[in-house]
C-alpha cells in the first residue's frame, strides 16, 4: 500500500491537474477571442497595407508605425509631424483629463452624501447610481442628445429663463462629447468613491473638530487623504474608458470631432490603412496599460496600508 | 508494568508533518506516537499552534502525514481521504450545511454512504431523539441557537456510527454556562453509545473535567499522556505543570532515589521527599513543583522552608498568599476560606512553608 | 418648540445639493427618452401628446424583430458559455495556497476588462475576417465567441466573490461524512454556489446584451443585434421609434439589475 505521503504528493498532483483542466475553457475562449487577436493585430502593425483594406500578409513594413507619429507631404515627399493625428491624440487626453476632473467634481460630493446617509437608506441610493451603470451605454449617450439637441431641454430651458434668446449649438461640439462622457462614466468614479468613503471612520472627523479644524479642515486634511484611494481608483477607471470612447465622440461628436476610437476606426473604414489602424490601436492599449500599472500600485499600496 | 488489556482504537506511530520547505520548513508534529484505547474519552490539550488539530486532522484525513502511520483497529488509514475513513468530526464552527434541514443535515453522512432511505430515516429520528431536538428536524440550521447547532453537528456525526469521533474544539463557541452543561452532556453522550472520543481542547479546566485520559501537547511534540488526576498531580515537565493549573517551581537536588520516589535537599537545606516521573531516575540538580493548594503556611521556626508574606489576595472562595522565599523564588499557597476565619496571616509577616509528604513532583526539565 | 440648532458632524457645505443635482441630472436624460418614446408626433421635438403608435411601429419592425431576436440569441448563448467557464475557472482559482500561474489566471480572466473595447474590437475584426475567408462560414458563431469572452470576467466576479466567503469547512464536513467530491460539489458546493452563478449569468447577459462596439466590428452584413440597429439609425433623422426601442430595452436592464441587486442582497 502507498505510504501516507505518497498519497499526499498523488494528491497534490491531482490538484493541479484539475486546477488547470477547469480554467482551461475560459482560458482558451479568452486566448481566441480576446488576447490571441492582440498579438495578430501587433503583427499586422508591421505589414504592408492592402489596397483595398486588409494587409499583405507577411509583407514587412513599418510604414503603420511611421504615419502615427509623421506624415509625408504628397507632392515634395518631405517628412513632417502628423499633425491630424496627433492633434486626435491630444484632443483624447485632453477630454479624457477633463471628463475625469468633472466627474471627480460631481462624484466626490455625491459619494459623500451617499456615505453619510444612515445605514438603511445608503442601499438605495447606491441602487440608483448602479442603475445607469448597467443600462445601456448607447442608450445613455442618445438619451443625453434629448438634453443638448438645439431643440433639447437645456435650450429650452434656457431660452425660457431669458439666458438666451437663440438655441446654442451644442451638438456635435467637444461639449457636447463632455456632456456625454461625463453623463455615461459618472457610475464609474461614484461607486469606488463610495467604496473608500463607507469605510471612512467618522471619529476620525469628530477628532478633527475636537482639534479645532474648521468644516474645509476637516475636508482637505482628514477626508480627502484617507479616501484618496478611492479618488485615484476613481479617477483611473473614468479615465481609461474616456481614452478609448467610441461611441459616446461618434454619436454626439459627429463625424468632425473625433478621438483616438473613431481614428482607429477610421482606418478600417473609409481610411483603408490596416496597418495604421493596428498601430494606432497599440498606442492606445500602452496608454491604457500605463494607467492600469498606477492603478494597481495605488490598489495594492492602499491594500497594505488597511492590513 | 500491568496496563489494561484494552484494545487500541487509534494508533499513532512516529508521525510528522511538515509544512512549508526550506527557510520556512515547520514541523506541526515531530514524531508523535500515541495510543488512544477504544471507548475512552481521550483528549489532546496544548496551547494553539501546539499540533493538537493537526493531529485531529490527519486523523480525520483533511491532511495527510509527511511521515508516520495511522492506524485505526490496526488497518493504516494514514493514506485514505476522509470519505473513506470510518471516522467522522465536529467542527469547531459546526459546519453545518446551511441549505439544508437539521434532519438533512443529520441524514448526509447516511445517505453519502448509499443507506436505504428507511435505514435513513430510522437513524436520524434516533438520533434527533438522543439530543433532544425532535421538534426542530424539520427547521433550518440557521434558526436555531448555538446550543442546538452544537448538538445537530453531534448527532451528524454520530448517525453514521463512526468508530471514532472527533471533536475540534466544539465548546468553544458556546457561552460559559452552555459549556458547562454541554460538557456533561458530551460525557454521558459518550457512555451511551460507548464510541471513542478524541476531544481537541486548549481548555484545561476542560479537559481535566471530561476526559479518561489527557495527551499535553507543546510544540509539536506529546509531552506527557495520563489520566486527569496523573496530569494534575504528577506532571513531568515545566510546561504541563505551568500549563495545567497554578505552580510553584523550586530548585532541588536529590540525595538519593528509590524507585518512584526521590528525596530532595532544597535550598534551605531541609530536606523533603518527592516524586519521580515514570522511569526517570536523575542525578544532582532538578526543579520540582508544588501545588499551592498542596502547601501549608506554618510558624517559620521547624518549617522546610521560610519566607514573608508579601500580598494577600482574597479570591472568595480562597485565599492566595503571595511569599518571598528566603532563597529569593515568590511561592504562592493557597488556603480554602471558611465562614468566620481570620487571617493570622498578613503581608509583612515571616511564615514558615510545610511541604507535605506526595506533594513534590520531581521534573524531567 | 424650536429646537437650537446642532453642528453637524458629517455635513459638508454645498454637497448634498451637488448630490441631489446629480441624481437629477443623472436620471433627466433617461426620462426625457422615454417621455418622448410616448410622443404622438413624428418629431422628438415637439410634443403633440400621449401615444404608443412608436411602440408598435418598433414592434411590426422585421429589422427591429429580428434584431431583437439575435440580441436575445447572442446573449443567451455567450453568458451561458461563459458562466460555465467562469464557474469552472472560479473553482480553480479561489481557495487554494497560491499557486504558480494563479496571478497569470488572474491577469487572463480579466484581460477583457483592461483593453479598450475599440481595440478588441479591430483586432477581432482583422482576424476573424480572414477567418471568415478561410472556412466560408460567417454566421453567428463570431459574435457568440466574442461575446463569450468578454462577458467571463463579469460573470466570474460575483461566482469568485461566493466562492470566497463561502466556509471551506462545509466541503471537509461533506467528505468526512464519507462523500466523494463528486458527490461534495454536487450536493454541497453547487447548491451554495447558485446565488452566485445566477447573478454572474445575469452580469453577463445585461453586459453581451448593451455590446455596441465589438458588435458592429465582428458581425457580417445583416447581423445587425439591437444595439447596432439603433447605433445605424442614430446616423439619420431619428424617429420616436427609437426612443421606444430604446425604453424596452431600458425596462428589461432595469428588471435584470434590479433582480440582481436582490439576489446579492439576500446572500448578505
Amino acid at each position: 500500500m502507498a505510504s501516507a505521503a505518497e498519497t499526499a504528493r498523488q494528491a497534490e498532483r491531482a490538484d493541479v491537474r484539475s486546477r488547470w483542466l477547469l480554467s482551461t475553457p475560459a482560458l482558451l475562449i479568452i486566448l481566441v477571442a480576446a488576447i490571441g487577436p492582440l498579438f495578430v493585430m501587433l503583427a499586422y502593425s508591421f505589414m504592408v497595407k492592402g489596397d483595398y483594406g486588409d494587409v499583405k500578409f507577411g509583407q514587412f513594413s513599418l510604414d503603420g508605425w511611421f504615419s502615427v507619429f509623421f506624415s509625408r507631404d504628397i507632392f515634395d515627399d518631405t517628412v513632417g509631424l502628423a499633425d491630424a493625428h496627433l492633434s486626435i491624440f491630444w484632443r483624447s487626453v485632453k477630454l479624457s483629463l477633463i471628463t475625469t476632473l468633472l466627474t471627480l467634481g460631481l462624484g466626490f460630493p455625491t459619494a459623500y452624501f451617499i456615505a453619510t446617509r444612515p445605514a438603511s437608506t445608503r442601499e438605495v441610493w447606491v441602487f440608483l447610481i448602479t442603475i445607469p451603470f448597467w443600462t445601456n451605454l448607447l442608450i445613455r449617450t442618445f438619451a443625453m442628445q434629448e438634453v443638448i439637441r438645439n431643440e433639447g431641454i437645456l435650450n429650452t430651458l434656457m431660452m425660457w429663463l431669458g439666458l438666451i434668446d437663440r438655441p446654442v449649438q451644442l451638438m456635435y461640439t467637444d461639449v457636447a462629447i463632455l456632456f456625454g462622457m461625463v453623463y455615461v462614466y459618472l457610475p464609474l468614479m461614484v461607486l469606488p468613491l463610495y467604496a473608500s468613503m463607507e469605510k471612512l471612520d467618522f471619529r476620525l472627523v469628530e477628532a478633527g473638530y475636537d482639534l479645532y479644524a474648521t468644516r474645509l479642515r476637516v475636508l482637505w486634511r482628514i477626508i480627502i487623504p484617507l479616501v484618496r484611494p478611492g479618488i485615484v481608483a476613481g479617477s483611473i477607471l473614468v479615465f481609461i474608458p474616456s481614452l478609448g470612447a467610441y461611441v459616446t465622440p461618434r454619436v454626439l461628436g459627429g463625424g468632425k470631432n473625433m478621438m483616438l476610437g473613431n481614428l482607429i476606426e477610421l482606418q478600417f473604414g473609409a481610411g483603408r490603412n490596416w496597418p495604421l489602424g493596428a498601430a494606432l490601436s497599440i498606442t492606445l492599449m500602452a496608454i491604457v496599460m500605463l494607467a492600469l500599472l498606477v492603478y494597481v500600485r495605488n490598489a495594492a499600496r492602499s491594500g497594505a496600508q488597511h492590513v | 508494568m500491568p496496563e489494561k488489556p484494552d484494545r487500541n482504537a487509534i494508533e499513532v506511530r512516529n508521525v510528522s508533518k511538515i509544512f512549508g520547505s526550506g527557510d520556512a520548513r515547520f514541523a506541526a508534529l515531530d514524531r508523535v506516537s500515541v495510543n488512544i484505547r477504544e471507548n475512552e474519552f481521550f483528549t489532546l490539550l496544548g496551547p494553539s499552534g501546539c499540533g493538537k488539530t493537526t493531529l485531529l486532522r490527519l486523523i480525520a484525513g483533511f491532511d495527510f502525514p509527511s511521515e508516520g502511520e495511522i492506524f485505526l483497529y490496526g488497518d493504516d488509514i494514514a493514506p485514505l481521504p476522509p470519505f473513506r475513513r470510518p471516522v467522522n468530526t465536529v467542527f469547531q464552527s459546526y459546519a453545518l450545511f446551511p441549505h439544508m434541514t437539521v434532519a438533512q443535515n443529520i441524514g448526509f453522512g447516511l445517505e453519502m454512504l448509499g443507506k436505504p432511505k428507511a435505514e435513513v430515516e430510522a437513524r436520524v429520528t434516533q438520533m434527533l431523539k438522543l439530543v433532544r431536538m425532535e421538534q426542530l428536524a424539520g427547521r433550518r440550521t440557521s434558526q436555531i441557537s448555538g446550543g442546538q447547532q452544537q448538538r445537530v453537528a453531534l448527532a451528524r456525526a454520530l448517525a453514521p456510527q463512526p468508530k471514532v469521533l472527533l471533536l475540534d474544539e466544539p465548546l468553544s463557541a458556546l457561552d460559559y454556562k452552555l459549556r458547562k452543561d454541554m460538557q456533561i452532556e458530551l460525557k454521558t453522550l459518550q457512555h451511551e453509545t460507548g464510541i471513542t472520543f478524541i476531544f481537541v481542547t486548549h481548555d484545561q479546566e476542560e479537559a481535566l473535567t471530561m476526559s479518561d485520559r489527557i495527551a499535553v501537547m507543546s510544540a509539536g511534540k506529546i509531552l506527557q499522556v495520563g489520566s486527569p488526576r496523573d496530569i494534575y498531580d504528577r506532571p513531568a515537565e515545566r510546561f504541563v505543570a505551568d500549563f495545567i493549573g497554578e505552580s510553584n517551581f523550586l530548585p532541588a537536588a536529590i540525595v538519593s532515589t528509590a524507585g518512584n520516589l526521590a528525596t530532595v535537599r532544597l535550598a534551605s537545606g531541609a530536606e523533603i521527599p518527592a516524586s519521580l516521573p515514570d522511569g526517570f531516575a536523575p542525578k544532582g540538580d532538578v526543579s520540582i513543583v508544588v501545588r499551592p493548594e498542596h502547601a501549608q503556611l506554618a510558624k517559620p521556626e521547624g518549617a522546610a522552608l521560610a519566607g514573608t508574606v508579601e500580598t494577600v489576595v482574597y479570591l472568595g472562595t480562597d485565599t492566595h498568599f503571595h511569599l518571598k522565599l528566603d532563597s529569593g523564588e515568590p511561592f504562592i499557597v493557597r488556603r480554602q476560606n471558611a465562614r468566620g476565619h481570620t487571617d493570622r496571616f498578613v503581608a509583612g509577616n515571616r511564615v514558615g512553608l510545610l511541604i507535605p509528604a506526595d506533594s513534590a513532583q520531581v521534573l524531567k526539565d | 418648540m424650536s429646537r437650537p440648532r446642532t453642528f453637524d458632524l458629517r455635513a459638508q457645505p454645498g454637497f448634498a445639493f451637488i448630490a441631489l443635482f446629480t441624481f437629477f441630472m443623472l436620471y433627466l436624460p433617461i426620462a426625457a427618452l422615454v417621455v418622448y418614446a410616448f410622443n404622438a408626433g413624428d418629431s422628438m421635438a415637439i410634443w403633440e401628446g400621449v401615444s404608443l403608435r412608436w411602440f408598435q411601429a418598433a414592434a411590426s419592425n422585421e429589422r427591429v424583430q429580428e434584431a431583437a431576436l439575435r440580441s436575445a440569441i447572442i446573449a443567451i448563448c455567450a453568458a451561458s458559455i461563459a458562466t460555465t467557464a467562469a464557474t469552472m475557472a472560479a473553482i480553480a482559482t479561489t481557495r487554494t495556497k497560491p499557486y504558480r500561474g494563479l496571478t497569470f489566471k488572474y491577469a487572463f480572466i480579466n484581460q477583457p476588462l483592461m483593453v479598450p473595447e475599440i481595440v478588441t474590437a479591430v483586432a477581432l475584426l482583422i482576424v476573424f475576417s480572414r477567418i471568415k475567408v478561410w472556412t466560408g462560414y460567417s454566421g453567428l458563431g463570431y459574435l457568440v465567441a466574442a461575446h463569450a469572452a468578454f462577458c467571463i470576467p463579469f460573470a466570474y466576479l460575483p461566482i469568485r466573490a461566493r466562492l470566497e466567503s463561502m466556509d471551506l469547512t462545509l466541503e471537509r464536513a461533506a467528505a468526512d461524512l464519507y462523500a466523494t467530491p463528486w458527490k461534495t460539489f454536487r450536493y454541497v458546493t453547487l447548491p451554495l454556489l447558485r446565488p452566485g452563478i445566477i447573478a454572474g449569468f445575469m452580469l453577463a447577459f445585461v453586459i453581451s446584451l448593451d455590446d455596441v462596439v465589438i458588435t458592429e466590428f465582428v458581425k457580417s452584413g445583416g447581423q445587425d443585434t439591437l444595439p447596432t440597429y439603433m447605433l445605424g439609425q442614430l446616423r439619420r433623422e431619428t424617429t420616436p421609434e427609437v426612443n421606444a426601442i430604446a425604453t424596452v430595452f431600458l425596462l428589461v436592464s432595469l428588471i435584470l439589475v434590479t433582480a440582481f441587486f436582490f439576489i446579492n442582497r439576500r446572500k448578505a
